[in-house]
């Protein structure tokens, strides 16, 4: 919402300066968005008179020009068709700047000719496009004079964001109205003379009784001023427009344009020669079209609520008028009319045309119902006036819609709700001064909202009203009272989200979060990509489904950095993932990509590629953070198809539970992603892993670690090549108590055993525990190893 | 002993002569082995007459002892130039660089999520969370944003696709939901925050499709409007890490709340940089006011008992501030350069008894 400081003196009759009315604003809610001073830009420029203008000895476009500033006579050289002598135009002196371009001027010599300043187009000054020659003003403008005054541009604009919830500040009474209730001065009467008309309107106006009973439009009036003269509108009403962004028509438009922004009232003029017969308000029919205003031709459905003459529609309520019957200069009687609409059909249908206009703008927010009649009267007012004419008497369909319920209101209330000390008489103060009708005489207070306030409905909307305008500077600084909160400050799923994080950032992997979305092709690879989980309206068709899973997204990030040439690193998001659309079928996972070498080449040790051992352990490492007992769970050859068949594993908890997934991704799928380089990649899902039962103590317990010496013993067994490294650990470990600690330590397929056959080779530690341990019986708990191993796997001790 | 005297000076001239450890051995045998020239003599002690040996006895053993001291002496000199020769081929070039260490990072809106939750942990707050896909109910009727609302259009709100039921579900547009669900869980009083991911169908220089929020909710008896101002001015102020933050409540308009206010921040621009707490300039950093009474109701509180506070902020929008991150959307795109430069050790774990950063 645009104004001028001017405008708004016209409803406020106030002392305060632009500042104060701009931090006010704020203060009360309408919020400063800009203020724009424009005389500021044309400093020093002054209203100049050409003397005389004669041509350039040695340029035949260019003219000398003698100059009065009013202060001095100068010669300027100009080359502008229009420059004349007695022209009286903007002069922009040495040192000063042109606005649009930013160039300084100075005295200089153009075709050998000293010149000393210019003379102004508007495309110089930013005030039009036009260029074709300088600007002429008026011949009152009085030479030497600050050009600004005389351009109508000493009239600083205020842009002000207005919330939806206020429709009545979208006129500058209403902005005037809040800015007198906070005590900025006093509100000037916005009360419209009734001036009796001559005759009956001739055209009739009626609302159809469907329309009538939706209440899509509840009351239409209208009035016909004949004998108009529909020329340019005077300077001042044209200024007032230019200031706020909007370009000056033809006197009518110009009127009603100007009623919405003062008033917050939307109207519509049409040539009523143009129309054919009664104008009814009602529901579109279904293919119906109109031609707007804007030029566009528009297929009306149903339930749209159109104006329409016995021709067909001719406009839409609230929205916009048809070109057909619009008002031309040439237009000598019109119809003004103006009207309620409802605010959600008025939306609706706006958004369904896509149709941005002022009317809908304001309607959508809702318009104040009683001012319809005086809206009219206000509009036919200034059309006699500016435009000449004799207006008839009004013609009414339907009625305003009736005021909402009267509010019980305990003024107490604002003070334990804001916790600043209001009394109740300053309570009722500000209510009366927003213009609400307060009755004192009952508990609690009863009061009436004021017909502009449709965003009123109860008691907080009127706490917020004498909050706001008291001002929410006076609002105490209170410091929270203590809490015995009876929720952790963090539970236990939570606190397992932060381990995870810093658990792989420790291991050298680079947190990403990347979008809960991902394309519905990639979906598809990782098990997603369902329906349910597709959005109605993406944005692109790159995010268009809920994730399945992160692997598509980091291996996207992947693909991106390897593309900058980063060649060696490890990707790590903990975010959620995506089985349904119900808030159990979201579960959270940490998953991690690595690629490249393990480390960066070093003078000191070999290099090796990350293979999906280096993943197994970022798996088991967050699991282990989290408090997972990592010995109970057990891995198996079957993850999902998004990973490579034969380098990759399932980490389960008991048969059922799937708490992650590792391995080398398919190729297909690193081909999809057109990555030319193996990824490792895993997967963990926080939720699967159970969580602990609830302590009873922190205690450890006692450390028992035994004095006595531990017995380490190397065994080698020659197994078929396909016998899992699982089975000779879990078979070694099981095969006596005192057997601490079972460590692979050589993997050999090769020469040197038979083919098909491999040579695994284990550490056992024995660690006695009352005495230490005979040679023999040592030998017997080696015995009972190997028996079980070799039973196991059946594979034989290498000799 | 004249006999002593020489056995004296040619072992002492022996021992002094040992080039090494073996040939110091070779002389301590001779000398004082079971053969040796001293044992040899002190044997001979036995045959002597009493007066002999009491003459002779503290004369060899004080031969013995000193011979020994001398072959100690002597041996530790040989350890030591031993050492001292091997120390002397034992260099290695220490410029040479460390080992690469695995270096992973942290990104800036987990820290910061971490930081916002390590001060409001410290105000007694408790950490709520909900779904990102919500049903109408939640995202916006509870919340008092009736049907035709502008936020519930399809270009703010991303939808799913209509179920055989009617029910359309949204992608949350903003951690408020997260206030009906947990008064519906834990009723009042009641004192939450809620970080999380929200959406909302933008896309340009300063928004993406999704973005971090942070939402507060603190429900009882008598918390007044003041409480929220107390309680944000002490967030600011522990969160920027500066002493005192000129604040500003600029009176707004949200369904969920009323009254409801934005609040402003001071700030000093200078080029890119933008120093918080102090200057002539003011930052929008976020929505608050008094949870209104429908949606309290809705949330299963009776509001002519219970009365309280609500506000939501930009997690993504504080990072940028307090860490000088220029671009939102770089926040998601993963580019390593970035998240090393703007990401944060896996150490730095946010309190504030040691700090929220370094």
């Amino acid at each position: 919402m645009k104004f001028t400081l001017s405008w708004l003196k016209d409803h406020l009759e106030t002392d305060a300066s632009l500042d104060e009315i701009s931090t006010r604003l704020t203060d009360i809610g309408l919020e400063v968005e800009a203020i724009t001073d424009r005389a500021a830009s044309l400093a020093g420029f002054c209203v100049a008179e050409i003397l005389s203008a004669e041509p350039h000895p040695d340029a035949d476009r260019l003219k000398l020009c003698r100059v009065d500033t009013g202060s001095e006579v100068l010669q300027v050289v100009c080359g502008a068709p229009n420059a004349r002598a007695g022209l009286k135009g903007v002069f922009a002196p040495p040192g000063s700047t042109i606005p649009t371009s930013g160039m300084r001027l100075k005295k200089t010599k153009i075709r050998g000719v000293d010149s000393h300043g210019m003379m102004c187009s508007e495309r110089e000054l930013g005030l039009s496009d036009a260029h074709e020659g300088i600007i002429e003003l008026p011949d009152e403008a009085e030479t030497g004079t600050q050009a600004a005054d005389a351009l109508g541009l000493d009239d600083p604009v205020i842009e002000i964001a207005i919330t939806p919830n206020r429709p009545d500040c979208l006129g500058v009474h209403g902005i005037a109205r809040d800015l007198a209730a906070a005590g900025l001065g006093r509100l000037k009467s916005g009360a419209v003379p009734q001036l009796g008309g001559k005759a009956p309107c001739p055209v009739p106006v009626a609302i159809d009784a469907a329309t009538q009973s939706s209440n899509g439009c509840p009351v239409f009036a209208a009035r016909l001023v004949r004998g108009v003269r529909n020329a340019p509108s005077p300077d001042w009403l044209q200024r007032r427009l230019e200031a706020i962004g909007l370009r000056p028509i033809s006197a009518l438009v110009d009127i009603t344009n100007y009623i919405s922004f003062d008033r917050g009232r939307p109207l519509h003029v049409y040539d009523a020669d143009k129309l054919h017969g009664a104008i009814t308000v009602r529901s579109a029919k279904a293919g119906e079209t109109l031609c707007a205003l804007d030029g566009n031709d528009y297929v009306l459905a149903p339930q749209m609520c159109v104006i329409a003459d016995e021709s067909g529609a001719i406009g839409l309520g609230g929205i916009m008028g048809g070109e057909a019957t619009g008002s031309t200069a040439d237009t000598v009687n019109v119809l003004i009319e103006s009207a309620y609409f409802d605010p959600v059909l008025t939306a609706t249908t706006g958004r369904q045309l896509a149709i941005e206009s002022d009317a809908r703008y304001r309607f959508e927010r809702g318009v104040d119902p009683a001012f319809v009649l005086p809206g009219l009267e206000l509009a036919t007012q200034m059309v006699i006036e500016i435009c000449g004419g004799e207006a008839t008497e009004t013609v009414v369909a339907g009625s305003p819609p009736a005021p909402g319920e009267a509010i019980a209101f305990r003024p107490e209330r604002v003070r334990q709700l804001t916790g600043m000390d209001i009394t109740d008489a300053r309570s009722v103060q500000i209510l009366e001064s927003l213009g609400f009708a307060v009755d004192s005489t009952l508990i609690p207070l009863m009061v009436q909202p004021p017909s502009w306030r449709p965003d009123i409905h109860g008691e907080a909307d009127l706490i917020e009203e004498i909050a706001r305008i008291e001002g929410l500077d006076r609002l105490p600084v209170a410091a929270l009272p203590a809490f015995e909160n009876p929720m952790p400050v963090l539970s236990a799923a939570q606190r397992r989200i932060r381990w995870a994080q810093r658990c792989l950032a420790a291991r050298g992997l680079h947190e990403a979060v990347t979008w809960s979305f991902t394309s519905s092709t990639l979906a598809e690879l990782f098990g997603g990509g369902q329906q349910s989980l597709a959005l109605a309206n993406p944005i692109s068709s790159e995010l268009d489904v809920m994730r399945p899973g992160l692997l598509p997204n980091l291996l996207a990030a992947t693909k991106r950095n390897a593309d900058r040439g980063q060649s060696d690193f490890g990707l790590f998001e903990v975010g959620p993932q995506y089985a349904g659309d119900t808030p159990e079928q979201q579960s959270c996972a940490a998953t991690g990509i690595r690629i490249g070498d393990y480390r960066p080449r070093d003078w000191s040790a070999a290099q090796r590629r990350v293979d999906l051992f280096d993943v197994k352990a970022d798996a088991l490492a967050i699991l282990e953070a989290l408090g997972g007992a990592v010995n109970k769970m057990h891995v198996t050859a079957d993850a999902p198809g998004w990973y490579h068949p034969g380098r990759s594993g399932v980490i389960r908890l008991g048969p059922k539970n799937i708490l992650g997934y590792f391995g080398e991704l398919h190729p297909r799928i690193l081909d999809h992603c057109d990555l030319r380089d193996t990824v490792v990649g895993f997967e963990v899902v926080l939720n699967a892993l159970p969580l602990p039962k609830r302590r009873t103590t922190t205690s450890r317990g006692p450390l028992s670690a035994s004095d006595l010496q531990a017995v380490t013993r190397d065994f080698a067994f020659i197994l078929d090549a396909d016998i899992p490294a699982d089975a000779v650990l879990s078979a070694a470990t099981g095969a006596d108590p005192l057997i601490q600690a079972v460590r692979l330590f050589d993997l050999y397929e090769g020469e040197h055993v038979a083919a098909g056959k491999k040579s695994v080779a284990i550490s056992i530690t024995v660690q006695p525990s009352d005495k230490t341990l005979t040679d023999a019986e040592i030998d017997a708990i080696a015995a009972k190893l190997v028996q079980k191993v070799t039973s196991a796997t059946r594979g034989e001790l290498r000799s | 002993m004249d006999n002593i005297e020489t056995l004296k000076r040619d072992l002492t001239d022996a021992i002094a002569n040992a080039a090494d450890e073996a040939a110091l051995e070779a002389v301590r045998v001779a000398a004082l082995g079971k053969k040796g020239s001293i044992s040899q003599l002190m044997k001979g002690l036995g045959q002597m007459s009493p007066e002999e040996r009491k003459q002779q006895g503290p004369v060899l053993n004080s031969l013995k002892n000193e011979i020994a001291e001398a072959i100690a002496a002597r041996a530790q000199a040989l350890h030591d130039a031993a050492l001292t020769a091997r120390l002397e081929t034992e260099k290695v070039d220490i410029t040479l660089p460390v080992r690469p260490e695995p270096a992973g990072s942290i990104h800036p809106v987990t820290q910061v999520i971490d930081e916002v939750v390590a001060i409001f942990a410290d105000m007694d707050f408790s950490v709520a969370v909900g779904p990102d896909i919500e049903t109408d109910f939640y995202n916006f009727t509870a919340l008092n944003i009736p049907p035709e609302h502008p936020a519930r259009q399809m270009h703010d709100t991303f939808y799913f696709h209509e179920k055989a039921d009617g029910e359309r579900p949204v992608l949350r547009t903003h951690t408020s939901p997260v206030q009906i669900r947990s008064m519906q869980a834990h009723g009042a009083p009641l004192r939450i925050i809620a970080p999380g991911r929200t959406y909302r169908c933008d896309s340009d220089m300063t928004h993406t499709p999704m973005f971090h929020q942070i939402e507060g909710l603190v429900i009882d008896k008598d918390i007044h409007m003041g409480h929220l101002k107390g309680c944000l001015d002490a967030f600011c102020r522990a969160f920027f890490e500066v002493d005192t933050v000129r604040m500003r409540f600029r009176p707004s308009h949200f369904p969920f709340t009323e009254p409801s206010a934005e609040m402003d921040i001071g700030c000093h621009r200078s080029g890119q940089e933008i120093r918080i707490g102090d200057g002539d300039d003011w930052l929008e950093i976020l929505g608050c006011g008094m949870v209104h009474p429908v949606v309290l109701r809705h949330g299963g509180i009776d509001p002519d008992v219970y009365q309280g506070f609500a506000f939501g902020i930009g997690i993504d929008r504080l990072a940028m501030l307090k860490y000088g991150i220029p671009d939102l959307r770089d926040f998601f795109d993963s580019d390593l350069r970035w998240l090393r430069h703007y990401g944060f050790s896996a150490l730095d774990i946010p309190s504030l008894a040691g700090g929220l950063s370094r």
